[in-house]
């Protein structure tokens, strides 16, 4: 335990984020916590801590930190151009920051939300069991809210002595690559009966671009317009991580970590769960495509992933 | 009714009826005490909503189709669980002007005028279905078709805290300032949801609200009292 980072420069919108605030969507809390929660687990893996640890989630424009106390970290997800006293340090590998370095980040170069874990976690107050920060109710994470300057962020106890963490990397094939162009895999439904055939045919054909109204709560895309049987309003009704929904415009949003609990428009599918951090680390202008699949080929590609979070997990010695 | 659906890769959707009924909502109560009780292994949280409950599942732990037969052979036991009784709490609202903005349409496209609005809206108790949407949001239904209008197409960017809104036939309040397309008729002084109150979320599934109109005057009165943390909104039991 002990002080982690001040703040000098707080970036764009830098917060502490985990894996969610969980259990409490049935009084409409919503869940929040990293829109990348691949890229987050592993940063926790590298630097030997448990896979639901906070860490500071970092988008496009990084921060610029001051290390406090000797610490290892790790960044996944964007590469963000981080550097460490000016010298570059490499995503998906841990390294050794000390007292008194400055962790700086530059340029944006592939995806847009990075993770920064360090050894022992991001410690602040756990509100319904979650660190994560759901800026809109001012709940969770560093008093509810954005990083700004002048911050002193603090650890929690190391799993083990820093040397051993340090230097750790991961995999070659375990290293999404986010600039790949390649289809978005959805389950369709389960507002399928309120769109004709020939719509979700096109919603599956056609391309979509990810436009600048998105944001953690959802990415907004542009394309043909997508038109109803009859209506676009539903029953409020439940949405998931990844739900797409298609509201009277007839232009899709992927709803992501802060999307509501519940929501009254049309869902004509769900994107599956490895998957997410593809359309996480997207920009806007991008293009998206989709492509349909089975529950059980997604639930099969999710277990595939579980099963090797597991692996690293022991090799991690967490 | 009881159907059971995937929903995306780590849902199942169970549907209990088409439509917005008391039948159905406990039913769904009735269920959502089941899977409390049962604690099914792979099972994370669900969420129910006016006609169903989407159950937020881990498939490494259990897969799409054994949770359905799971689920599919406890059906018929729902109807021996009892459910506790019902309050309903009071909530002042100011109705139209700044406050509420689409009181007029809402007036206009049902062919009435505003205070007649006002009338039906203040006249019925209406049953917290479900929580929802954002944290302390209550869905509520019993809501006259007479005064019923469709969502925006295109939802607002913000929605102040305690706006009071209808949305084709349902009528809520939102707890937080947020985006969304309701036709906002109005707005409560009362906090619905505020993380520093012992009891975060004000209101709770099972129960009743009831609206009742009041001035500019009141509504400062009230929001002093809400500052203070001194006002309790009036409470009483429900009866048929």
């Amino acid at each position: 335990m002990g002080k982690l980072f001040e703040v000098i420069k707080p970036g764009l919108a830098t917060a502490v984020q985990d894996l969610g605030r969980i259990g409490y969507q049935q009084y409409g809390v919503v869940v929040s916590g990293a829109m990348d929660n691949y890229a987050l687990q592993i940063a926790n893996l590298l630097v030997g801590n448990d896979r639901d640890k906070a860490g500071l989630e970092v988008v496009i424009m990084g921060p610029e930190l001051l290390v406090l106390n000797d610490t290892v970290i790790a960044i996944c997800g964007a590469d963000l151009s981080a550097e460490l006293d000016g010298e570059p340090v490499s995503v998906w590998k841990s390294f050794t920051a000390k007292k008194g370095q400055r962790l700086t980040f530059g340029q944006p170069k592939v995806g847009s939300y990075a993770y920064i874990a360090a050894a022992g976690g991001i410690n602040t107050p756990l509100v319904m069991g979650s660190r994560s920060t759901y800026i809109k109710a001012e709940l969770g994470g560093f008093e509810g809210r954005y990083l700004q300057k002048d911050d002193r962020l603090e650890a929690g106890q190391a799993g083990k002595p820093l040397k051993q963490l340090s230097g750790r990397g991961l995999t070659e094939s375990a290293v999404p690559d986010y600039s790949l162009q390649r289809k978005i895999r959805v389950v369709l439904g389960p507002d399928l009966r309120s769109f004709p055939d020939n719509v979700v045919e096109k919603f599956c054909a056609s391309q979509f671009k990810m436009t600048a109204q998105s944001d953690r709560m959802g990415y907004r895309l542009e394309g043909p317009k997508l038109t109803h049987k009859e209506g676009a309003d539903i029953l409020s009704d439940a949405i998931l991580p990844g739900t797409i929904q298609v509201p009277a415009n007839g232009q899709p949003i992927i709803l992501l970590a802060d999307r509501q609990t519940t929501g009254g428009y049309t869902r004509i599918a769900t994107v599956i769960s490895v998957d997410l951090p593809y359309v996480v680390q997207k920009l806007s202008g991008s293009i998206l495509q989709f492509e349909a699949v089975s529950v059980e080929a997604a639930q099969r590609l999710y277990v595939e992933r579980e099963t090797l979070l597991r692996k690293l997990t022991i090799r991690a010695g967490v | 009714m009881f159907k059971l659906n995937p929903y995306g890769d780590t849902g199942l959707r169970v549907q209990f009826g088409e439509t917005i009924s008391k039948e159905t909502n406990e039913k769904i109560r009735s269920f959502c005490m089941y899977l409390e009780k049962e604690n099914i292994p792979g099972v994370i949280e669900w969420i129910p909503t006016y006609t169903t409950v989407t159950i937020v599942y881990d498939p490494y732990y259990i897969l799409y189709d054994m949770l359905k037969t799971r689920i599919e052979s406890i059906q018929h036991q729902l109807s021996d669980i009892e459910l506790p009784r019902a309050k309903v709490v009071h909530i002042p609202v100011l109705y139209g002007g700044e406050k509420g903005p689409d009181l007029n349409h809402v007036a206009y496209v049902n062919g009435m005028d505003e205070s007649e609005v006002i009338r039906i809206h203040t006249g019925i108790d209406y049953l917290i279905y479900m929580m929802g949407f954002i944290p302390g949001f209550p869905y509520l239904g019993g809501m006259s078709d007479k005064i019923n209008a469709p969502r925006l197409a295109n939802p607002r960017a913000k929605i102040p805290a305690g706006s009071v809104g209808i949305a084709g036939k349902q009528t809520g309040i939102y707890p937080l300032n947020s985006p969304g397309g309701w036709q906002i008729i109005g707005q409560t002084p009362i906090k619905l949801y505020d993380p520093n109150r012992e009891k975060p979320i004000l209101l709770q599934a099972g129960n009743y609200i009831r609206f009742f109109s009041i001035t500019k005057s009141e509504i400062a009165a009230i929001e002093r009292e809400v500052e203070a943390g001194s006002y309790l909104p009036p409470i009483e039991k429900y009866t048929e």
